[in-house]
């Protein structure tokens, strides 16, 4: 209760407030959350069992297009293997938000952690680690994640990789976006570290580690904040990308992505709501997750690190 | 300026090391060429003494030094799919690449720099809020999406314009088919061009307004305002300049970018080029040929940014003094 008028009270939720944008989008990605998040609970299909699945549904069109074999219990039509569309994306939605907010975890962890010890402990150390950033950001996030999956896939297999796709794409993305956090918090680290708390901190004599970790990294906070939900957007970019190009998970585990790699193959025959309405979420998701972003941003205005 | 260049040179050659580790290590760790080799009526015994006339006994370092050595000389192994060096299946599918990004560079050029300064000037007016507006859906709207709208809309239902494939090819000099000489060609390329610019040219276009908006609050914009120079001249000519330097910094970065989304757009659009044969190397396990993809992505990747860096150091006196970092 303490917490929730703690939260009602701030700047930030006051200004958040007078946003129609950030309400909006605040609004719309909440739903499609519970929505996906809840997808057991309001659907009427449940894709995973194999048992409710009929092959003879697949590819029916949406009930309102007035077609022969539009199925009432369908209501955006079926998917190539007889799957209920909505259900079939909301579930897939719930992957491919699992596998972005994982992927901003172990990013933002690697990221926080070297940008942290690059900042404060500067030298040689800085140096290989900023360049090591460096040049894996000039190689672009999407290529770095397309390289390491499709390795994953040469070593582990076709059939294993898919078992642990999952786990796996957490990995890949997590570790091909980890330098835009290492420079966003080196950069902020920098700025800090010469201010007087830190130097009363190490005029008292707190180790190292305790002022790194309790001192300076919390007040780099703020443009990590502000990046994570690029990054979340970003995160599920990728992770539809390569499930896309078949590096990602599954049929038998729809992403987003996937559903509408699968609703590709079948486009030319004219059934376009495979891939529209897997689509349609796609956009939406991300669109109102960078909005979102686009407010945090003007309303914190934190010197992000540029170029 | 000489050292400058000589430390960037260095750092570069260091990065293909690097990359040439990466990519032994994958060549090394799939696929086993012995068995891609011999049959299976070969014995052990036969095998064992191939895996030595190979050199595949000698450890790791001795073997990478032979595949650098081998890279140097243009040899980084054979396709087993084509049957071919892998570099000639790579250099066979570059021009289609390469003729895709350049008119989407071009496209970006054209259009980023007028659209991103109107937005920067007139920041409150409704085509700069329209624009920006429409350049966050923009990037919202993953590449392979654009991709598949285009071709429902412009290949199926209204039959307009071909989806896959790159048509009728001129020959206009060994080993370059190009499509931009038919019209049958350039009609093939005009969905896939759009595709790819729908996702580069938000970026350019956020970026250039952002860069543009916070150089016209410097104070020598300022100054020149109190001089009295002509606004034009002032906007065009004092801001504009020191907009586009981080815009090339970030454009070198960029081109990363633009070339994974060539993997996606080509893969939709069954375009014949680097892009989507790599793809195809995945799924076929060629190894062979994905190590030989990424080191020439690589090698563009580099060359690129060390020239982009160069030109930086060489306008920007205040990189090349910064100790290089």
């Amino acid at each position: 209760m303490k917490l929730f008028k703690k939260i009602t009270a701030s700047n930030l939720f006051y200004n958040f407030l007078r946003d129609p944008m950030a309400i909006g989008s605040a609004t719309v990605l909440l739903f499609l959350l519970v929505a996906s998040f809840g997808a057991p609970l309001f659907t009427s299909h449940n894709p995973y069992d194999q048992t409710t699945i009929d092959i003879m549904d697949a590819e029916l069109p949406p009930i309102w297009t007035g077609a022969a074999d539009a199925d009432s219990r369908f209501l955006l039509g079926t998917d190539p293997q007889g799957r209920d569309m909505l259900s079939t994306m909301l579930y897939g939605m719930r992957v491919s938000v699992l596998i972005g907010a994982g992927a901003v975890v172990l990013q933002s962890l690697i990221g926080i952690i070297i940008g942290l010890i690059a900042g404060y402990k500067g030298g040689r150390l800085e140096a290989l680690l900023m360049r090591l950033a460096d040049v894996q950001l000039s190689f672009s996030t999407y290529m770095v994640a397309i390289f390491i999956s499709a390795v994953f896939q040469g070593i582990f297999g076709m059939g294993v990789y898919s078992d642990y796709a999952l786990g796996l794409l957490i990995l890949v993305i997590g570790f091909a976006e980890w330098p835009q956090y290492a420079r966003t918090v080196r950069a902020s680290v920098m700025a800090e570290k010469n201010k007087e708390y830190v130097e009363a901190a190490r005029v008292i004599g707190l180790p190292q580690r305790r002022i790194m970790f309790r001192h300076i990294l919390p007040n780099t906070m703020t443009p990590v904040l502000v990046i994570s939900t690029v990054q979340m957007a970003n995160a599920i970019m990728s992770e539809a990308a390569l499930s896309f190009i078949g590096l990602g998970m599954p049929p038998s585990q729809p992403s987003l992505g996937s559903l509408i790699k699968s609703g590709f193959d079948y486009i030319a025959s004219g059934s376009w709501w495979i891939s529209l309405f897997p689509g349609i979420a796609l956009v939406v998701l991300i669109l109102s997750i960078n909005l979102l972003g686009d407010w945090l941003r003007d309303y914190l205005n934190p010197k992000l690190y540029k170029d | 300026m000489f050292a400058f260049i000589i430390r960037r040179t260095l750092q570069a050659v260091f990065v293909m090391l690097v990359i040439s580790v990466i990519g032994f290590a994958i060549k090394q760790s799939v696929g086993d060429p012995v068995r891609e080799i011999t049959g299976i009526s070969v014995s052990v015994a036969e095998r064992d003494a191939l895996r030595d006339k190979l050199g595949l006994n000698d450890s790791f370092p001795v073997q990478w030094l032979r595949f650098v050595k081998g890279a140097l000389h243009g040899d980084l192994g054979n396709s087993f799919k084509y049957k071919k060096p892998a570099v000639q299946v790579i250099l066979s599918k570059a021009p289609a690449t390469l003729e895709l990004v350049i008119t989407t560079s071009l496209l970006v050029v054209l259009l980023s720099i007028p659209i991103g300064i109107y937005a920067a000037i007139h920041s409150k007016s409704w085509w700069a809020r329209l624009a920006m507006g429409g350049s966050i859906i923009g990037v919202s709207i993953p590449v392979f999406l654009t991709a598949i709208l285009l071709i429902y809309v412009f290949a199926v239902w209204l039959q307009w314009l071909p989806s896959f494939g790159r048509g009728e090819l001129v020959e206009i000099f060994p080993g370059w088919k190009s499509g931009f000489f038919t019209w049958n060609g350039l009609a093939h390329l005009l969905l896939p061009t759009v595709s790819l610019t729908s996702i580069m040219l938000p970026l350019f276009i956020r970026l250039i307004r952002a860069e543009m908006t916070e150089t016209l609050q410097t104070e020598y914009v300022k100054y020149a305002r109190a001089r009295g120079l002509r606004e034009s001249r002032i906007l065009y000519v004092h801001a504009f300049k020191n907009t586009l330097l981080p815009v090339i910094t970030v454009g070198g970065v960029q081109l990363g970018t633009l070339i994974a989304f060539t993997i996606l757009t080509e893969t939709v659009f069954q375009w014949g080029g680097m892009g989507s044969m790599f793809i195809k190397a995945v799924e076929d396990a060629d190894t062979s040929l994905m190590v030989a993809y990424l080191v020439f992505v690589g090698l563009i990747f580099v060359v690129v940014n060390t020239v982009v860096d160069v030109i930086y150091g060489y306008v920007n006196p205040m990189i090349r003094t910064g100790g290089g970092k």
